[in-house]
């Protein structure tokens, strides 16, 4: 020990260069961008079986989407004189989402119109990324499809691997009689339908691997496609023949894409695991509630929108006790 | 066509129902208002910063009215507007004098020794961590929480140091309070020259970490009057109660620019956002 | 206490770090030219000054006694002379009180404490007030004086006494080589602390990363009728509240103490240092103290005097080899960070650790996405991101609401935070200020 003591060359931190700040010191490697961009990559097989089944058109969309959220955000951001904010990621899932909420043969003002009506009156007007109230993508879905029903309900065919444009278009499997769809084309995606929502495989692959790499909680798709399955269930059962299977109903329409990607949005869904059940049965009945009974064929933004205004309220009632909490009342009784 | 007439005429139906429900209602249940305190209201600044001890300008108007407070309590009121209520009120009231903030520190960005601070921008956050970031442990910590408490813009943060403007300062003391270093005292308005330090600890152990610290050199007490300067430790302090004049920042020269005009200090272009 | 530990809810697992120094066995630091002893060393009074510049002092000697009941004596660290009395840069930050001795290098004791080897036929009363006596305080980072916990009020029937070894700080290991090095010692210091609480079994609860520890003391405990408790890897599982319940299975009340479940719960090492008080008359002057982290050139654990610089612990480690960008004592979840190198070793500093510029991360307080990482991760199950918000809009009635007084500032949520919030940040003010409040009430 007394060589250390007097060798001089022993070097000390300097203090000037210290910094200090609050416990704790270290921290896991997760942040913001690497969620965004997981998240972009469990929806890329989605996309691609999307542009499998509509061809380049959904190539377009998709891009013209994502390019025009990106390029609105930053705009925004420009005009209000706040920093830049698409590196986070957030506006190219927003773009992604919406492109895959589309169809394959939308005109290209479409999609700059979703583009618009997701960051600014989705996102941006509310104070930008975690402030927002409902799902930017799903607001703009809304939007057009109130404000352009014509364009948003008429689908392409499907012409797997062709790469082409077709202009024929096709009922969504929802809209059509009973049993005129098989359960295999709707579970590789073969149908007419938004170009991101039919490929029921797809979107499979990319749900459990959100769900593997911890970035969703299980319990909102688990509520939301179970309570779809037991509420169209029991339809089914009372009247086979005016309605669909549940299973033809959780693999057809926007359900997966809804229940995995939508729903599970981090923003403006429930944080604890009591209100994500909530949430996810909510989002299921009122889902199956619109597909019965309701005018439109599909259901699925709607009730997510509509679970999203709940979330404050569920987030309240879903408050977990702090540990010891309970403790006095069982204390005593010992 | 006659859908729209019977949309029209129920709407308009209902619209006048409704209206004579809301008019029998506000006269029937209508509260009845001292019209003196409403006007005593409108006498008062009407920025509700609670410099006065209540709520705000109605409560203390409703205070003032009732005797339980005086107009001159405001700390925001020029003499003039409390003339003005005592006259409304027919009551008199005693002279006040003007008090402004002084933030007594004058160690800036460039002036002190400081590490590296990462975390909540707010200083009553910012103490928690090792007592601040500064090496002195009494200065400014520049985050602002005073600036933040003023509602009328007169705080403003220049290099990592709060720096009141007097002319903008009403001295309703709200700043105070948010001050986790206790740094801000009130002064009268009269008196410009103030010791911008509040270190008591020895002045070598001061000039470590910061340039414009007070040193206790007595310069300015032996070129200030009698009384003027007191000395308290190793702080100069002025005696508001005797103050100096304000040629004395100049014959004194003080050696660490500690000890300036309030007016000098806060000169430049204001950069702060009045709110 | 033989069935399985109970597993609590949340918690992280980060990098432990610990292979850095856990092999180190302790070494004994040289003695010092001059020790800086802090004065206020534990939660509670400071104690009372009974020394003045230019005494000569024998080591083991009274520099200050306690100044009340929650507070306790300090002791020289060796003999010399009390070179001065005045400021020095404390663990918060802020410059305290401190004694400086220039030691004479004879290192001679004092007027002793009387060994008690017939601890036990002593009365429990007298057990106690050695504890008291020789200022032992909580080693583990609180610094709680020991004989206060000691001390349950009328009708508060305490029927464990549980040991910390848990240790689940990352990078320390002092707790760790003293279980191992010293685990008689642990074992008869569990024994007296039983004595004296009037119970005759004790627990030591262990995480499972130690298994050599876990395994020495098993070896040991049988003479006093020691159980040692294997604990699951879990961050903060050292933390009082998470080791009772993983022990017990008993949840302390929100605001309550460990006493009001029938607990009392003691550091390792502070059990060592009550069993050299005993058995050898020994003050709490010293303690191990884990020097680490990844500039460090030598990291290991060390027998620091109370008093040491950090400066110098610094250098019986070999220095650095690179800037860090963080000095901290304590470990790298609820350690504080430090801004000067002449802050002394004190009763409580477990580690002295350095955070490498490439390790450490920043608070950037990106905006909170509700992610709920931090609601999974919270061994108190309250609202993280919520309360966060809650204060940094100085909402502290919200805050309160929430139960942020439940939060025992692990750090977990700031751990596991995508967006980087200083959430812990947050809470250590939030609490201060609800607190203020109701001193104001009263």
């Amino acid at each position: 020990m007394s060589e250390t003591e007097t060798t001089p060359t022993i070097l000390l931190p300097d203090p000037a260069r210290l910094m200090v700040s609050n416990s704790p010191h270290i921290r896991d490697r997760q942040s913001i961008k690497k969620i965004m961009f997981t998240v972009v990559a469990s929806l890329l097989p989605a996309c691609l079986a999307g542009i499998w089944f509509f061809g380049i058109a959904a190539l377009e969309v998709l891009l013209l989407c994502t390019v025009s959220c990106v390029a609105i955000e930053e705009g925004w951001n420009k005009l209000t004189k706040r920093a830049s904010t698409w590196q986070d990621g957030s506006a190219i899932i927003t773009g992604i989402l919406l492109g895959m909420n589309l169809n394959a043969g939308v005109p290209w003002w479409v999609c700059i119109l979703g583009g618009v009506l997701a960051i600014i009156l989705g996102k941006q007007l509310y104070g930008g990324l975690g402030y927002n109230p409902f799902n930017p993508a799903l607001v703009a879905r809304v939007g057009l499809l109130i404000g352009l029903p014509e364009i948003m309900t008429t689908w392409n065919t499907p012409q797997a691997g062709k790469m082409v444009v077709d202009a024929v278009t096709a009922a969504t499997p929802l809209g059509m009689a009973p049993g005129t769809e098989t359960l295999g084309n709707l579970f590789a995606g073969n149908v007419g339908g938004c170009l991101g929502e039919t490929s029921a495989i797809a979107l499979l692959i990319g749900g459990v691997a959100l769900i593997a790499f911890k970035l969703i909680k299980w319990q909102v798709p688990l509520a939301y496609i179970g309570s779809v399955f037991v509420v169209t269930g029991i339809a089914h059962l009372i009247s086979p023949e005016t309605t669909h299977s549940p299973v033809f109903h959780v693999l057809s329409g926007g359900l997966l894409l809804g229940a995995f990607f939508m729903a599970t949005d981090m923003v403006t869904s429930p944080m604890t695991i009591k209100g994500s059940w909530i949430f996810g049965l909510g989002c299921g009945i009122m889902t199956s509630a619109i597909r019965l009974w309701g005018s439109y064929p599909e259901g699925v933004s709607f009730s997510i929108l509509f679970m999203n205004a709940l979330t404050p309220l569920i987030d309240r009632i879903s408050i977990s006790k702090p540990f010891g909490y309970v403790a006095p009342v069982k204390g005593d009784a010992k | 066509m006659s859908i729209t007439w019977i949309a029209i005429s129920s709407a308009g139906v209902l619209g006048v129902v409704l209206g004579g429900v809301i008019g029998v209602v506000a006269k029937a249940f209508a509260v009845e208002v001292d019209e003196r305190i409403e006007r005593v209201g409108e006498l008062l600044p009407g920025v509700n910063c609670g410099g006065c001890g209540f709520a705000g300008c109605t409560d203390f108007a409703k205070a003032v009215v009732t005797e339980v407070a005086k107009p001159s309590q405001c700390p925001v009121c020029s003499a003039g507007d409390i003339n003005n209520i005592a006259e409304y009120l027919g009551i008199v009231v005693e002279e006040k004098e003007k008090m402004v903030a002084v933030v007594r520190c004058s160690g800036d960005y460039s002036h002190t020794v400081r590490s590296f601070y990462n975390g909540v921008r707010d200083c009553r956050s910012a103490v928690l961590v090792a007592g601040g970031a500064k090496g002195c442990d009494y200065g400014c910590l520049g985050f602002g929480s005073c600036a933040d408490a003023c509602p009328f813009g007169a705080i403003e943060i220049r290099d990592a140091l709060a720096v009141v403007h007097p002319e903008l300062c009403v001295g309703c003391e709200n700043c105070v309070a948010a001050c986790p270093k206790n740094l801000i005292i009130m002064t009268p308005a009269a008196v410009d020259v103030h010791v911008y330090c509040n270190s008591p600890e020895k002045g070598a152990s001061k000039m470590k970490v910061c340039k414009t610290a007070c040193i206790a050199c007595r310069k300015c007490v032996k070129a200030a009057g009698e009384e003027q300067m007191l000395v308290d430790g190793f702080l100069v302090k002025t005696n508001y109660a005797n103050p100096p004049q304000s040629d004395l920042v100049e014959a004194s020269a003080c050696p660490t620019t500690a000890l300036r005009l309030g007016t000098k200090h806060a000169e430049g272009a204001y950069q702060g956002v009045s709110k | 206490m033989s069935d399985k530990p109970r597993k609590f809810k949340g918690g992280v697992h980060p990098n432990d770090s610990k292979a850095l120094s856990a092999t180190k066995p302790i070494q004994v630091a040289p003695l010092l030219d001059k020790y800086k002893v802090i004065m206020h060393q534990n939660i509670g009074a400071p104690p009372e000054l009974l020394v003045k510049k230019g005494d000569l002092v024998k080591k083991g000697d009274l520099l200050a006694k306690a100044g009340g009941f929650v507070s306790v004596p300090l002791h020289a660290p060796t003999s010399g002379t009390v070179s001065a009395i005045d400021k020095c840069p404390g663990p918060t930050g802020i410059g305290v009180p401190a004694i400086e001795i220039t030691a004479d290098g004879e290192d001679a004791w004092g007027a002793a404490l009387e060994p008690m080897a017939d601890w036990p036929n002593r009365a429990p009363a007298d057990l106690k007030q050695r504890v008291w006596d020789a200022g032992i305080v909580g080693m583990g980072g609180a610094g709680f004086p020991a004989h206060v916990k000691l001390s349950p009020p009328e009708g508060k029937k305490i029927d464990t006494l549980i040991l910390n070894g848990a240790e689940c700080e990352p990078y320390l290991t002092a707790d760790h080589r003293l279980m191992l090095e010293q685990a008689e010692e642990v074992v008869l210091g569990a024994a007296i602390l039983a004595r004296i609480l009037g119970l005759d079994t004790a627990v030591i609860g262990v995480e499972d990363n130690k298994p050599d520890a876990i395994a020495r003391l098993k070896e040991v405990a049988g003479k006093y009728n020691v159980t040692v408790q294997g604990l699951p890897v879990n961050y903060p599982q050292g933390a009082e509240k998470q080791l009772i319940y993983a022990i017990t299975g008993r949840e302390v009340p929100v605001g309550k103490l460990p006493m009001d479940v029938h607990c009392v719960v003691q550091n390792v090492a502070s059990a060592v240092a009550v069993a050299e008080a005993v058995i050898k008359g020994w003050p709490s002057i010293e303690r191990i103290t884990t020097v680490t982290g990844k500039p460090v050139v030598n990291p290991g654990n060390w027998r620091l005097r109370i008093g040491t610089p950090i400066s110098k612990a610094l250098e019986l480690a070999g220095g650095i080899t690179m800037q860090p960008s963080k000095l901290l004592l304590g470990g790298p979840m609820m350690g504080i960070a430090q801004k000067s190198l002449d802050v002394t070793v004190m009763k409580n500093t477990s580690g002295i650790l350095l955070i490498a510029s490439d390790e450490v991360s920043l608070y950037t307080s990106e905006p909170c996405i509700r992610c709920g990482r931090c609601v999974e991760v919270c061994p108190m199950s309250i609202l993280p991101a919520t309360i966060s918000q809650a204060v940094e809009n100085k909402r502290f009635d919200w805050a309160e609401e929430l139960n942020v007084m439940a939060c025992i500032e692990c750090g977990s949520c700031s751990y596991v935070c995508p967006s980087h919030r200083p959430l812990n940040q947050h809470f250590k003010r939030g609490k201060i200020e609800i607190q203020a409040q109701l001193r104001k009430k009263k």
